[in-house]
């Protein structure tokens, strides 16, 4: 049961120092990385024969009740041909900068799971191509509901709540994508009027 | 904060500012239509209260024509906190918060965040407890994998076997209301057992149920396989290559479709499933019409299961003899002092599992369903995270719609099995 995954001695002789420490928990192996080299080790992980850790599980993350602890962001990863698992966690400052490389380029499965920690936890993924809130919607001003300094009912009280659901714009149910796709369209019309079922006439 | 006004022309058209009809000479009306209608892209917006995105699911769809050229999922309209919330509450008090995510199979979530708080306590399960959650997983299965055939006939225009499907949907239903008191939020399990053995003469009629189960699945295979329209519709939409599944964290039905002979039960067992004769179904073309055929022939495995599961069941114990975990009975708690104290201790106070942190992966229906706990050593989890296929399937979205007409967008949107109480949490 507490054996430790043979992939630890294989990343500490190839990565050294990015390897902070290892832990075996209820049989799963737990890797800490530091932060700046994350992204090589999960990069060296996918790609080298023998680890072939190709499938992403999950992206997460755990904030302690304990505020002296560090929030941890998680990963689960799989290797599919070798039935593995391997737990890799980065630890970072809850009171500070919390950002850390994103894996998009490695598992496009990581899009939306990284935006789920952005909106959750407020944890900023550095080369994510679209890092916006998902669960919560656009405009959510809370802050980040999975913080332990969250107050289960939110910030705000319910009227307060009440009044922002109701004074939401129309534009706030669209990414600035879609918005900037429908501007585009508007520019585009050679009258530079606004098209209408009589736009013939002069 | 100013609202935005829309000004609207109150007038008809065709009429001029008398109400009197306007006389345009013929061609004039629109001079130069063709050109403005070319390479204007077309943005739809399906949803969030749409019957075909089964769910308050919003897609925001970029068109050329008819052609999807991009597409927009927007989630979130059903986002509950259940992750929030669970650390509020003792893990037998999680159990009913499962229910409520994938709420086609709520019997496999339960046994889902059973089978990951006993492993990070160490507890072993009795051998019944083991079969009868066996059989509330596959029974989710059927329960899951049939909805979802018959919706998506209906999506694509076939209403019979909705019928057919509906109705051995509620056979199921009734065994399951028979065994935990609902449809729908069971809550059957708990940490170191059930809620409830199985009821007297409740295994032979889930025996009769799994005798006339697969005539009904040949029905609907006689009905769909070899259907001009249901091939015409499904076949080549919608596909993604193994490569591209797997990278997408894809998972159940949607990777196998696409040949990944991944399934939980056989890769990582649980349950003792590995004891269990049956085959992992994989498609070949990662289509829509391969992931049909990858969840009907689920459905005769399943049976395959229930049948083994019934024929092991035997008398004994359900819940494990752990006073950490398990109340006493009443009449010992009415009687002796010890067991009336740890009913009172795990009532007023919870279970307290060690510090410490375990994923438990299950194969649901939809995919892997995952629960990663965190103990901090008191009765109430520091984090619970669900890791939802639905959602890590659905995020694959885009990609499989893109550069597909806007009618296949929802065969291939039907094709990925959402649940919205999952998606969203």
């Amino acid at each position: 049961m507490t054996t430790e995954s043979p992939s630890v001695p294989a990343l500490k002789e190839a990565l050294g120092s990015a390897i902070l420490r290892a832990a075996v928990v209820c049989g799963d192996t737990i890797v800490y990385l530091a932060r700046d080299r994350a992204h090589d080790v999960l990069a060296w992980l996918k790609d080298t024969p023998d680890q072939s850790f190709d499938y992403l599980t999950d992206i997460t993350a755990v904030e302690y009740r304990d505020l002296e602890r560090p929030l941890e962001v998680v990963y689960q990863l799989r290797s599919l041909e070798r039935r593995a698992d391997l737990r890799l966690k980065i630890e970072l400052d809850p009171q500070g900068d919390l950002r850390v490389d994103s894996v998009y380029d490695l598992w496009r499965g990581a899009d939306w799971l990284e935006r789920e920690v952005f909106d959750m936890f407020g944890v900023t993924f550095t080369g994510h191509p679209d890092l916006r809130r998902i669960l919560m919607w656009e405009s959510y001003a809370e802050g980040h509901p999975l913080r332990k300094d969250f107050p289960l009912r939110g910030h705000f009280s319910r009227a307060e709540q009440v009044r922002r659901a109701l004074s939401l714009q129309p534009e706030e149910h669209y990414s600035p994508e879609e918005l900037e796709l429908v501007a585009r369209r508007l520019r585009k019309d050679d009258t530079g009027r606004v098209p209408s079922h009589r736009g013939g006439r002069a | 904060m100013s609202r935005r006004t829309v000004e609207l022309t109150l007038s008809t058209s065709g009429l001029d500012a008398d109400g009197k009809p306007t006389l345009d000479p013929l061609g004039i009306a629109a001079p130069g239509r063709p050109d403005r209608l070319a390479g204007e892209g077309m943005m739809v917006n399906i949803g969030p209260q749409h019957p075909a995105t089964h769910g308050v699911l919003r897609l925001v769809v970029e068109l050329d024509g008819e052609t999807v050229v991009r597409m927009i999922p927007h989630v979130g309209y059903l986002h509950s906190g259940f992750e929030k919330l669970g650390e509020y509450r003792h893990y037998n008090q999680i159990i009913p918060l499962t229910d409520r995510t994938d709420y086609l199979a709520p019997m496999a979530n339960n046994v889902c965040l059973a089978l990951a708080v006993e492993k990070l306590m160490g507890i072993e399960i009795t051998e019944r407890c083991t079969v009868l959650r066996v059989i509330a997983c596959e029974m989710s299965r059927i329960i899951s994998h049939i909805v979802w055939i018959g919706t998506t006939g209906i999506d694509l225009g076939a209403f019979t076997p909705f019928l057919w499907s509906f109705q051995q949907r509620e056979m199921i239903y009734n065994l399951q209301e028979a065994w935990t008191g609902a449809r729908l939020t069971t809550s059957m399990t708990r940490v170191g057992g059930l809620m409830a053995d199985i009821p007297e003469g409740w295994a032979e009629e889930l025996r009769g149920f799994t005798r006339n189960f697969p005539k009904v699945l040949d029905e609907i295979d006689t009905m769909f396989t070899n259907n001009g329209i249901w091939c015409g519709r499904t076949q080549g939409i919608g596909v993604i290559s193994a490569e591209d599944a797997i990278n997408y964290s894809l998972s159940g039905p949607m990777l196998r479709a696409s040949r990944v002979p991944y399934d939980v039960r056989k890769d990582r067992p649980y349950l003792d499933y590995e004891t269990y004769d049956f085959e992992i179904p994989v498609g070949e073309h990662g289509d829509v019409y391969d992931r049909y055929r990858v969840r009907l022939e689920e459905m005769y495995q399943s049976n395959r299961i229930l049948e083994q599961a019934l024929d092991r069941l035997k008398p004994g114990p359900v819940n494990v003899d752990d006073p950490r975990v398990i109340l006493p009975p009443k009449s010992r708690a009415m009687s002796d002092m010890e067991a009336m104290i740890y009913h009172f201790k795990q009532v007023m106070e919870g279970i307290k599992p060690p510090v410490g942190e375990v994923y438990m992966g299950v194969e649901n229906p939809k995919g892997e369903l995952g629960y990663y706990l965190v103990s901090d050593g008191t009765a109430k989890p520091v984090r619970w995270r669900i890791r939802p296929p639905a959602f890590i399937n659905l995020a694959a979205l885009p990609k499989l719609c893109e550069g597909a007409l806007l009618s296949d967008v929802i065969a291939i949107n039907a094709s990925v099995d959402i649940v919205m109480g999952e998606v969203d949490r």
